[in-house]
Order: structure tokens, then sequence, then C-alpha cells
């Protein structure tokens, strides 16, 4: 395809990463992945299908979790974003090593950011797709962990750790809330 | 990826006046499809107006007993909604089952209602596609066509409507409030969608520049409702087939059957035909059959997805089934 039009003029992005406000000169099409990585530096977040199809540049926007390859980054312009260089330390990343969450890593900071994500979610009683009445409560079994996981793809197959990992974070913050 | 302007609307006028006054520009929404189809080249706005800030992301109980969504509610707070949990969950359940969550995080209704179609050779830009480019004829026909139509298609696009929730708002009566800038109007989801004929590039009713304000819902339908999508793996995937139906039974007859189909057309189908045999019939396995048998009479499968005629009567029948059976033990 030939571009017969010049490239909009770069304008100012004014964003928190990890609780840092900056400000970035970004013309529109620069997404918020490539704005992390080639702009903060922050190599984290992973560039995977760029599509919106594997998880891996999953980061938090004010809490929730978005893939950051189909963001925009001007159009989140204002917003609080944390990367995996921004949670620690968080319990799911010492059980992620514990169980055998990852094999080659290149998902994990995706899986980690969505969990987090996830979790949060789930605190606020979000139902998913596997659960039989979205009216009611949703306890967060391996089989609602895995649905609720499925944006994030892990190709070296480290599910069953995935899964134990979250769900061992996941039953402790249910323990602490019902304390 | 194509350069364009982007510009971020403050209110509902300016965003319509902002679309109007721009060559070639379009309404954006989370972008997790019009973002992708332009970096893919298959969509190539010069202008983008990022309508996410307008406001118009409350969900509200509406006069009379229904709901209104705003337009730029995301996919996950509809879904989660306590009054779409309780009184649509056939609607929660229809969200749930599209995308991610970080998808759902980011998709606005608005955007879910106009994504566009996801048939391979519409965003492979070195096959021929009609609805991308007029006249270019369809590969999909003769092509892979596991996903392709068997409802409402015509011989120049065979491309499926990809949202599982507009399935849902079909079974639900839902309407759409569309705002340009000479007024507000209102047509049911059903009449959003045009069917392809020989114009597959026209996929709406929606005139240029024309805003998807709202999705309002009418007060829930009696009865037992479910949604039910069948695809190629159980997570994470577009549907191979969908139903949405609500069923109620008194006295041993069906006194409201509501039927959508997901999957199968270019739009989300209202399967009237087999509400019309259902209304008033008892609820048997056999009518149930013969109800979606009717519907099916007039599809017209491709080489490479004749199963899908035996899927949907599979999955109506099963799901009927299930809701005849839980409104009876309730």
């Amino acid at each position: 395809m030939t571009e017969t039009t010049a490239p909009p003029a770069a304008r100012p992005v004014r964003l928190v990463v990890n609780g840092v406000p900056t400000t970035l000169e970004l013309e529109p099409r620069v997404s918020l992945l490539d704005a992390l990585r080639e702009d903060l530096h922050l190599t984290g977040t992973k560039k995977g299908c760029n599509q919106g199809a594997c998880g891996a540049c999953t980061v938090l926007v004010d809490g929730h979790r978005i893939v950051s390859c189909l963001a925009l980054a001007v159009q989140y312009d204002g917003r609080e974003v944390t990367t995996i260089e921004g949670v620690g330390p968080h319990p799911l990343q010492d059980a992620f090593v514990r169980f055998d969450g990852l094999q080659c890593g290149y998902c994990t900071p995706g899986q980690i950011c969505s969990a987090i994500g996830m979790l949060e979610e789930h605190d606020h009683g979000a139902p998913s797709a596997v659960t039989d009445d979205v009216a009611g409560p949703t306890p967060l079994t391996r089989n609602e962990i895995r649905e609720r996981m499925s944006g994030n793809l892990c190709r070296c197959g480290a599910y069953n750790g995935i899964v134990d990992a979250i769900e061992s974070v996941g039953t402790a913050l249910d323990e602490e809330v019902s304390a | 990826m194509r350069p364009f302007e982007y510009e971020r609307a403050t209110d509902v006028a300016h965003a319509v006046t902002l679309v109007a006054e721009r060559p070639n520009a379009r309404f954006l929404g989370g972008g997790t499809n019009l973002v992708d189809l332009v970096r893919r080249g298959v969509e190539t706005p010069d202008s983008l107006v990022d309508v996410t800030g307008l406001p118009l992301a409350g969900v509200e109980e509406a006069a009379g007993g229904g709901l209104r969504v705003g337009a730029v509610v995301t996919n996950a707070d509809l879904a989660h909604h306590p009054l779409v949990r309780t009184h649509y969950p056939l609607l929660s359940q229809a969200v749930l089952a599209g995308a991610s969550g970080q998808l759902r995080a980011m998709a606005t209704v608005g955007g879910n209602l106009l994504q566009r179609t996801r048939c391979p050779y519409f965003t492979d830009l070195t096959t021929a596609c009609n609805k991308r480019e007029p006249g270019s004829g369809c590969a999909a026909r003769e092509g892979f066509t596991r996903y392709a139509a068997v409802l409402g298609a015509s011989e120049h696009c065979v491309a499926v409507h990809p949202s599982d929730m507009a399935v849902a708002l079909a079974a639900l009566d839902a309407r759409v409030e569309l705002t340009s800038s000479t007024g507000v109007r209102e047509v049911a989801v059903t009449d959003l969608y045009r069917l392809p004929g020989d114009t597959p590039q026209l996929e709406t009713v929606l005139s240029p520049g024309e805003l998807i304000t709202a999705v309002v819902l009418p007060p829930p339908p009696a009865g037992r409702s479910r949604y039910r999508k069948v695809r190629d793996r159980a997570s994470y995937a577009f549907a191979l087939v969908s139903v949405a139906a609500v069923l109620n039974v008194e006295d041993g007859r069906i006194t409201t059957a509501r039927l959508a189909l997901g999957g199968v057309a270019p739009k989300p189908w209202r399967a009237a035909a087999a509400e019309s045999l259902l209304f008033g019939a008892e609820p048997t396995a056999e009518a149930f059959a013969a109800a979606i048998d009717a519907e099916l009479a007039d599809a017209k499968p491709l080489p490479g997805n004749e199963f899908k005629l035996d899927l949907t009567r599979r999955t109506v029948v099963a799901v009927l089934r299930r809701l005849h059976d839980e409104g009876a033990t309730a």
C-alpha cells in the first residue's frame, strides 16, 4: 500500500506509568505497546502477535487489563498504566516461579498482568462464560481460572503451572477476605 | 501502518460534526477491531474520531422497566453489571462468550455491533472480496467455508456477522439509538443490519456520520433464557453456531419462544419461522426439532459447511430442552 499522506504531527501524550508521570511526543498510530517499549524502554511488556490474539502485551490501565498492541497511545492520554515492571513485589510473581508457570518466559509478563486484573474482576463478582448462573456467586475454580485466562496464550504449554500459580494466590486472597 | 489524524470528541454533537466535516473519517471505540484492520490495510480511514470519552458510559433503568445502555459502555462493564446479570442473564452470557477478558475491557457496545466480519478473505488483501473491494469477487465461496453463512448470504458474499452480543440483543428485542446532525432515531437491532445482496460493502442502515449512542432493552421477556456458543475451541474463538433462546411454558404450552442464531448468517438471525411454530405448541423435543427445521428450510450451505445445519439443529434442540427441563424443576 502506497502512503500518499505525510504522517500527522506528533502530539503530547501524558501517561502515568508505574506511578511516574511522563509526557511523550507521539503520532496517532503509535500503539501503547510501542510507546512503552520503544519510547519508555520498558521492554518487560512483550510484542507477540501484535493483533490482540495472544495476550503477551497485557498491561493494566486504571487497574483493568487490556492488550496494549490494539491500544493507540493517544487514546490513553491522562491514564495510569501499570506494566510488569510496576506490579511487584506481587505474590503471583513468586507463585509463577514456585509452580513452574513458565518455560521460555515470553508470555509471563502478560500472564501476570492479566491474572492481577482477572483476580480484581473476580473480587468484584464478575461472572465468566463458564459460570452457570451469572447472577450468583462465582467460586474461583480451576475451570473458571482457565476460562478467565483464555486471552493469554503460552506456546510452551505451561498452562497447568499457570493455573496452579493463580489458584494458589486466588485462594489465599479468598481466605484473606473471609478471615 | 497508514497514517491518520486523531481527534477526541468531547460530546455527541462534537463527534458527529467532526466525522461529517472530515473526509474519510471513522468513529473509534475501543479499537479492538478497527485498529487491527487499519494496521492490516483493510480499513483506510484518514481520520479517527475517538468517542470513548463521550458521556455514554452508563447502564440505567429505563422508563417502563427496560434498560438503557450507553454506546461506550465496555463489554466487560455490561456483562458484569448487576442489573444485566440479574434481569438479562442471556446478555451477560453472550458477551462473556465473546473475545477475552482484555478485549472485553476495551471493546464498547457500539463498536461491538459495528465490528467487521472475521471472514479470512475480508482481511487478506491478496484475495477477492466484494465487501472489502466491491466487484472483485468472493474468494470465500470456493475457499475455506467452515465459518461461512448458511442463511441470508448471496452469491456476492457469504461472510457472517461475528458478534455474540448482537445475537442476544436480537432475541431480547433490543433497539439501537442512532444520532446524527439531523436528529435521533431508533431501529431494532435486527433491522440495523442489511443482508449482503449485491452490495455486501453496505452492512448497516446507518447514514454516513450517524453514531450509535445507546442500546435500549425492553423489560425482560417471561421465562428462562440461555446463550450457547459452539466453537472450535472451548474459549476465545468465534462461533460456528450460537443460539440465544428464551422459553416460557404455562399449562403445558409454550407461551414465549424467542430464538436468535449467530455464526450462520450475515446478521444476528432472529428465527421468526421457528418461533411462530413454537408458540402455542407442546414443549417436546419433536416440536423443537420441527421448529428449527422450518427455519433452516431455506438454508443454502456451501461445500464444507453443510455440518452447520445439523449442528444448529442439535444446539437449538439441546438449549430448548434444557430450558424446559430447568423450568419444570424450578
